[in-house]
């Protein structure tokens, strides 16, 4: 059947808060072309990258030595007939060493060395108190793996907390001048965009940004705008000084087929090391690509209907309307799960 | 207010919850007058869906008069009696645009589980898992109707609740399924399952041109139904299903087939014990018994037509069949409000009167009943409830 039917509903009009201020045309000093492939690293990940060869690299050494000499390294330590514990130990060494050079989940196989560490001091311990055992040996070891435990929690902490880089695009049915609009607003954002609590424009390009989450977290900075083409192009980047090191951009592109626009934002965070890094991590969910595309999904939804639909209130045979497996993650007080 | 929940598998209690307040500008508040079982609601009962979670109120086929409307709210006002599409729909999207209503990509607040499931979300529906929103349902004495606007459809006091109750959900599907056909002059259709989908399909190819119906069931009193719909039947139970089609049309197969069974269907003992302990075992979601034997039995160049619900992944697909035959495999969750007004005109017109599935009328309360009688079978086709006896 052809949707004969005329398919019209009352637009709801969009509730701007505010109207966006006329603004000259900037553009002059769009700091880099963001592109997510050929991005150059930045400090952080230059340094992370570095640490995680070479621990990986001396895994595989370690790991290669336990295997092949397992009696002249028992021998030594006094622990003899225990070749096949050294053998494993050296292959659980050789599979992080691995995992290390592969790249991929750095932060996890670094923190997996920490564990296998941990063991090895336990067994070190363990070994000492054997009957053959040859203690001062055992504790100049120990001593040794202690240090490099050092080294793996330090690089572990720096590559939970690298840079965040994230891509996504929605596509949004209506004009790529009002969608333009209504992002240039920046009074809007935190209309969509689930972490930020409010954007106050200082000025042309200066704006104020509150951020809030979980624990009582709450961040302010400064940010300028580097670049406003209208209706094509918006981009900014948190000013020196601030917490967080922010850079993001997003840009209006209109679909084929009068189909209404595309739009891609990219957005990237450094967050500092330490406590205060770990706690801007756990903002950003373990999953942060998430995190953007559901803000799009947001703007979307504002755009095309006026209004974010919500569970939240509705009535359940269980104490709270919406889940908290489900449901919670969408308001903000639960990590994006994988399936 | 009295509503049917889920509390696990094949474990349904009616319990008083919260009334339902407006959330969204777009909402309306119904006081439900009649509500109904579907096919789907078994696939929840028998746990087969995922992200369903205790205490979820069940039900999307369900009508009655509308008692609070949202500030944005413009087409339906208090005291409107109304059918409910069972998508949820803004109406404003591309695809909504399109009548893509079970497409919508603005209604579902859980989008990205979906989409990590499937690629890409539908729309939300009421009482239908958390993957496609978590939405309390209408198997309940109110319910809240997001963008009521889209939603809803106005129904004339000459007709009982009865008569225009299924334009929310079944009639339609069963239609959209037929439509998918394509049906021409002459054609034969063959519709694996003669559940209440399946009856409606049967009437729906009838009343798009086909020639001949064949329904396929094993439950008696429904292929008696389909039977009393001019359908000829298969018991797939008795036949071998296959042989008995191609004998049925001189060895050519069916120009089209529909597969209104759905995930959960029921094989001869090998090939179904296979699918099962591969669904046990969570290494296929699905059983898709009756999609492969339509995917068979189809002519070449024929449609498979699958309005039958499937959640996951399915193994053994008759890959090589489909692309040999050249077989048209249409699907999709229906878009209900794109078929509301028209069949309401077949059903005021005379054309159909659809209340002829229902087999059992049930109080509210009595949903656990209900739904235990459904899932068995024997002789009960379709139960409607009233929330309010
Ligand atoms: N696409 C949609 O929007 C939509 C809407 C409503 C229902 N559905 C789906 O349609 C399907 C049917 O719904 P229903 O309400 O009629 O459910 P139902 O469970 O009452 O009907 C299914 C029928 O299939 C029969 N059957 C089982 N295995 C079979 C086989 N191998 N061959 C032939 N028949 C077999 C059963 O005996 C039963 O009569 C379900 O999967 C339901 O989820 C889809
Ligand atoms: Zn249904
Ligand atoms: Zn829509």
């Amino acid at each position: 059947m052809a949707p004969e039917q005329t398919l019209e509903y009352p637009t709801p009009p969009i509730r701007a808060e505010a109207v966006p201020p006329t603004l000259p045309r900037g553009g002059e000093m769009r700091e880099k072309e963001v592109q997510p492939e050929h991005r150059p690293a930045t400090p952080w990940e230059t340094d992370a990258h570095a640490a995680a060869t070479a621990l990986g690299l001396f895994s595989i050494g370690l790991g290669a030595a336990e295997i092949i000499f397992p009696r002249a390294i028992a021998g030594w330590l006094g622990i003899r007939r225990r070749q096949i514990l050294l053998r494993a130990l050296g292959a659980r060494e050789i599979a992080t060493g691995i995992g290390l050079l592969s790249g991929r989940g750095r932060a996890t196989w670094l923190w997996s060395r920490v564990l296998g560490d941990a063991i090895d001091l336990g067994l070190l311990a363990a070994a000492s108190q054997l009957r053959h055992a040859k203690s001062r040996r055992i504790a100049a070891v120990s001593a040794a793996v202690a240090a490099v435990t050092a080294g793996d929690v330090v690089a572990s902490i720096r590559a939970s907390h690298r840079a965040v880089h994230t891509r996504q695009s929605i596509t949004v049915n209506a004009s790529p001048e009002t969608a333009y609009q209504f992002w240039r607003c920046l009074q809007n954002l935190p209309r969509f965009m689930r972490h930020v609590e409010l954007v106050r424009p200082e000025g042309e390009r200066r704006s104020h940004w509150v951020v809030s989450g979980p624990g009582g977290l709450r961040l302010e900075w400064d940010a300028e705008l580097t670049d406003d083409q209208p209706n094509r192009l918006l981009a900014w980047r948190s000013l020196p000084g601030s917490p967080v090191r922010h850079v993001g951009s997003v840009e209006f592109e209109r679909a084929p087929g009068e189909r209404g626009t595309v739009v891609r934002a990219e957005v990237e965070y450094a967050p500092p090391a330490g406590r205060l890094g770990s706690k801007i991590a756990t903002l950003l969910g373990r999953d942060p690509s998430q995190e953007l595309r559901e803000d799009l999904r947001r703007f979307k939804q504002l755009l095309e209907t006026g209004e974010i639909i919500t569970t939240e209130g509705q009535p359940a045979g269980r104490s709270q309307g919406t889940s908290w497996r489900y449901d919670a993650t969408v308001r903000g007080e639960r990590e994006y799960v994988r399936f | 207010m009295k509503a049917a929940c889920w509390y696990g598998k094949q474990k349904i209690d009616v319990v008083n919850v919260a009334e339902p307040r407006l959330l969204n500008r777009h909402d309306a508040i119904v006081r439900i007058t009649t509500t109904a079982i579907c096919g789907s609601d078994l696939h929840l009962y028998n746990g087969v869906v995922p992200t369903m979670e205790r205490g979820d109120i069940l039900g999307h086929e369900f009508m009655g008069e509308v008692i609070h409307v949202g500030s944005d709210v413009r087409r339906v006002k208090s005291g409107d009696r109304v059918v409910v599409a069972f998508p949820i729909s803004c109406g404003q999207c591309f695809s909504c645009q399109h009548g893509a209503f079970s497409h919508c990509e603005n209604s579902n607040p859980n989008a990205w589980i979906a989409e990590k499931m499937l690629g890409h979300s539908p729309a939300g529906i009421f009482g239908y898992s958390h993957m496609t929103g978590g939405f309390a349902g209408g198997q309940a004495q109110y319910v809240r109707v997001p963008f009521a606007d889209v939603g809803t459809m106005k129904v004339p006091e000459t007709l009982e609740d009865e008569q225009v109750l299924f334009l929310s959900d079944i009639f339609p599907t069963g239609y959209m399924a037929a439509e998918n056909c394509n049906i021409q002059n002459g054609d034969t259709v063959a519709v694996w399952g003669c559940g209440p989908v399946g009856q409606f399909a049967i009437r729906s190819a009838f009343m798009l041109g086909a020639e001949r119906v064949i329904g396929i069931d094993s439950v008696p009193a429904r292929l008696k139904m389909a039977r009393d719909g001019r359908a000829e039947t298969i018991n797939f139970q008795e036949s071998d299903v296959y042989d008995a089609l191609m004998d049925m049309t001189g060895g050519r197969g069916p120009d089209s087939c529909i597969d209104a069974v759905g995930m959960e269907a029921h094989a001869p003992a090998m090939i179904g014990w296979y699918d099962r302990v591969k669904q046990l075992l969570m290494m296929e979601t699905d059983r898709p018994f009756a999609l492969r034997q339509a995917i068979m039995a189809c002519r070449n160049g024929g449609t498979v037509s699958v309005p039958g619900v499937y959640a996951g992944w399915i193994d053994k697909f008759p890959a090589g069949a489909m692309m040999n035959k050249a077989i048209t495999i249409k699907t999709g969750q229906t878009h209900a409000q794109r078929y509301m007004r028209p069949l309401l005109e077949r059903i005021q017109s005379g054309q159909i009167d659809p209340s002829f599935v229902i087999t059992h009328r049930l109080r509210l309360d009595d949903a656990p009943r209900g739904y235990d009688m459904f899932n068995h079978r024997d002789g009960c086709i379709k139960v409607v409830m009233k929330p309010w006896s």
